[in-house]
């Protein structure tokens, strides 16, 4: 059972969480992730972690409420518990000086960008952070992405904030403009990500891509994180989560990821025809 | 009763495991067998003549005395011989229900030279569930504590084996488990139908009682090293398993609609997907689905009759060899033919074909025939040259064995392994080439039995034993 310290409304279903986990937060480092069961007879669900604190022995993640355990999990406020929290998992980013390394966070994205960027600025990185959203309400974590960067661009769909585009747009603007760029992280949706490896590939830029897969145990034994890289079969969760890029397979890695569709929709309505229940009985109840 | 003598001994038939019948099972997750009832029990017990050699204990991985629990039960002294079975083997629920007999201590009986071996393993499971129904779990006797510190890392059968004969030495014990449950494959990989996860729980809540202590949600490697476990403990077990499941590397393997047979397994046994939505973890529907396992072994057999019970229309199990070459234990493969499991021998895939939509729709196969001897002794499977045909599969489960889980060396760097990744041990003392590490299990072997497992953190915890009296022996 872990502690949850804090929460805090990003934006529109999106949390952030401080949880004790103090193992954790001694270990981990930028692009590992948690896996987390919220429940007994929950699902375990993988979540890059944000941040960390040792003297708190606290580590942060921060979840979008999409299906029945994020939202489950997003109904949570500081002193609940989480019934199960193991990691870090995965491998480390890859952190080196490359010169101006460029960070892509795409929605929720930006979580996982944080901690990264962050790594590559203390590496002595000229760090661009690129950070996009549907709508202004949309960019999270602004003022921790401008602390850890040299140059910050907001983005948004609708122009209601910054860069009125994606932004695979303000990446290619940012080449045009014939700044010299020597690395490139990007995280966020697959479309996302894809398109900054479609923007980056005919210069040559090196460019990594975080990749979030369905995962059962996080430790190689399942083997459902499976993706292609580079035509070979790869586990996200013990060779990954990031890798190049270029050689994944996008295709592949969404149609993968659309596996549970259908189930998911099933457990979603029955979530929330077991909240509608409560409520109907909390009427009665007066 | 007067005493029988080994003629009339001789003459009484093998008594057959009561069980479900297939058409009532293959409904529901409850155990197939049943189990012997007393009066079954004592009378294959009689069946055992006391042979002079005892072959059967060199037959088992842990050496228990089997003739002497035999000779209990057959006086009806079931608690005295469940403390029998318990001096070498920490699971014996467990055991009786799981062990390969055929190719272990039943092979060796002397009266299968002549007919049917004594069913062991069947009064092993009765000794250990008597103990359990009538009187509880009995804790056994403990030495003095010794005041030493060991880590096991893994809860399952290598680890917990280890960790009982340690404890019962008087050492302090801490089993590290990465998932959320104790008991490792026992508890994500083999079935509730084979083996109920109550009786697995029971027997670790056993090992607990007596001072083993379990830290769930603990990866060694990422969570603390192995370095770091030396510096607080004052030796270290690795019993980590195989855990990594092979693929076999053809296109569209990973189309929607291929699990590996651990994935499909975790997500019923550990994660409880068959009460879907009850649990929150989903899984491929296979209701009047067609599903095909591939590979031969006891997790082959899981997979498939769990798919049956999961209301698959056909369910099959697809392997390039024959069934004499199967490594599957001989009741599994009989119960999933009496279940309907459909077998599609000397059959190998070569491509998984998937509809517009990235689900798996049909399987390539190419027939095999059997030639030469390869290095395993089993004839190796060869294609017949032009005889391929597709079969419409919904969903494929990939049963062909596993690799050797990186994280530990990947981590521990120092610590040798071989070039597929598994740990190399002195083979009988299980000693890595790290001073106070030891290893054993599927992490040395690869891919092996629960009870080789077993045997193998028995044969750590003696050899740990030995080395914390006398440490600078390494």
């Amino acid at each position: 059972m872990n502690k949850i310290l804090e929460t805090r409304l990003l934006a529109p279903a999106i949390k952030l969480f401080k949880v004790e986990a103090l193992k954790i937060a001694k270990k981990r480092k930028a692009g590992q992730f948690i896996i987390l069961r919220v429940r007994e007879d929950g699902e375990r669900i993988p979540l890059t972690i944000a941040d960390s604190n040792i003297e708190e022995g606290s580590i942060t993640f921060i979840v979008q409420g999409v299906g029945k355990t994020t939202k489950q999990l997003n109904s949570l406020e500081a002193g609940d518990f989480i019934s199960d929290i193991v990691g870090p998992l995965g491998r480390p980013s890859r952190i080196e000086n490359f010169g101006t390394a460029v960070s892509i966070g795409g929605g929720v994205g930006a979580a996982i960008a944080y901690p990264t960027a962050k790594a590559l600025k203390e590496a002595g990185n000229y760090v661009i952070s690129i950070v996009g959203g549907r709508s202004k309400e949309f960019v999270i974590l602004e003022d921790e992405m401008k602390a850890t960067s040299d140059e910050f661009y907001p983005c948004t769909d609708d122009g209601t904030y910054g860069f009125h585009g994606f932004v695979t747009q303000k990446l290619q603007q940012l080449i045009d403009s014939g700044k010299k760029i020597d690395y490139v992280l990007a995280i966020g949706p697959i479309p996302m990500m894809e398109g900054v490896a479609n923007v980056t590939k005919p210069y040559r830029i090196e460019t990594s891509a975080s990749l979030n897969t369905i995962m059962v145990d996080g430790t190689g034994m399942c083997g459902g994180c499976r993706v292609i890289v580079g035509g070979k079969t790869k586990f996200a969760c013990v060779d990954g989560p990031e890798f190049d890029a270029h050689e994944v397979d996008f295709k592949i890695l969404s149609n993968r990821n659309k596996m549970y569709l259908t189930q998911e929709q099933t457990s979603e309505d029955e979530h929330s025809c077991f909240l509608d229940k409560m409520y109907e009985k909390g009427k009665a109840n007066g | 009763m007067a005493e029988l003598n080994n003629k009339e001994r001789m003459r009484i038939k093998r008594h057959k495991m009561p069980k479900q019948e297939p058409e009532q099972r293959i409904k529901n997750f409850n155990e197939v067998n049943s189990g012997y009832t007393e009066e079954l029990a004592v009378a294959e017990a009689n069946r055992c003549i006391q042979c002079k050699n005892s072959p059967c204990i060199a037959g088992c991985p842990v050496s228990i005395n089997i003739p002497k629990f035999i000779k209990l039960i057959s006086e009806r002294k079931h608690k005295e011989a469940a403390a029998v079975i318990k001096i070498d083997n920490a699971l014996p629920a467990v055991c009786g229900r799981v062990c390969p007999q055929e190719e272990q201590c039943e092979k060796v009986c002397v009266l299968a030279k002549r007919g049917e071996p004594v069913a062991i393993g069947n009064l092993e499971r009765w000794a250990a569930d008597w103990e359990r129904k009538n009187i509880g779990l009995q804790i056994p006797n403990k030495k003095p504590s010794t005041g030493k510190r060991i880590a096991v890392v893994g809860a399952g059968p290598a680890g917990i084996s280890c960790a009982g004969d340690l404890a019962q030495m008087g050492h302090k014990v801490t089993v590290f488990e990465a998932l959320h449950s104790t008991g490792g494959v026992l508890i994500y990989g083999i079935p509730e139908f084979r083996l109920p996860k109550k009786i697995v729980n029971i027997e670790i809540e056993a090992l607990a009682k007596m001072g083993v202590e379990f830290i769930t949600n603990c990866v060694i490697g990422l969570t603390e090293t192995v370095d770091e476990l030396l510096e607080r403990f004052d030796a270290v077990f690795i019993g980590v398993g195989a855990g990594l499941p092979y693929f076999m590397n053809i296109p569209g393997e990973h189309l929607n609609g291929v699990y590996s047979a651990n994935e499909f397994l975790t997500r019923v046994n550990l994660m409880k997907a068959y009460t879907f939505p009850i649990a929150d973890t989903p899984m491929f529907d296979v209701k009047n689905k067609v599903v095909a396992v591939f590979g031969g072994g006891n997790t082959a057999m899981d997979a498939v009759r769990t798919s049956l019970r999961l209301g698959a229309k056909r369910a099959m199990v697809i392997y390039r060899r024959t069934e004499a070459e199967m490594p599957a234990r001989i009741e599994e493969i009989k119960h999933a033919k009496e279940e309907g499991v459909e077998f599609c021998l000397l059959a190998a895939p070569t491509e998984f074909i998937g509809n517009e939509n990235g689900w798996l729709s049909s399987a390539r196969l190419q027939k095999m025939k059997l030639g030469e001897a390869d290095s395993s002794g089993r004839r190796r499977p060869v294609p017949i040259e032009g005889d391929v045909e597709d079969i419409a599969i919904q969903t494929a489960i990939i049963a062909i064995g596993n690799g050797s889980n990186p994280i530990i060396h990947n981590t521990t760097p120092d610590l040798n392994v071989n070039k597929w990744g598994n740990i190399l041990v002195e083979k009988d003392s299980m000693k890595t080439n790290k001073k106070g590490v030891f290893a054993g299990g599927d992490i040395v072997t690869g891919g092996a039995t629960v009870i080789l497992a077993m045997g193998a953190g028995r044969t750590a915890a003696k050899s740990i034993n030995n080395y914390l009296n006398n440490p600078d022996a390494w």
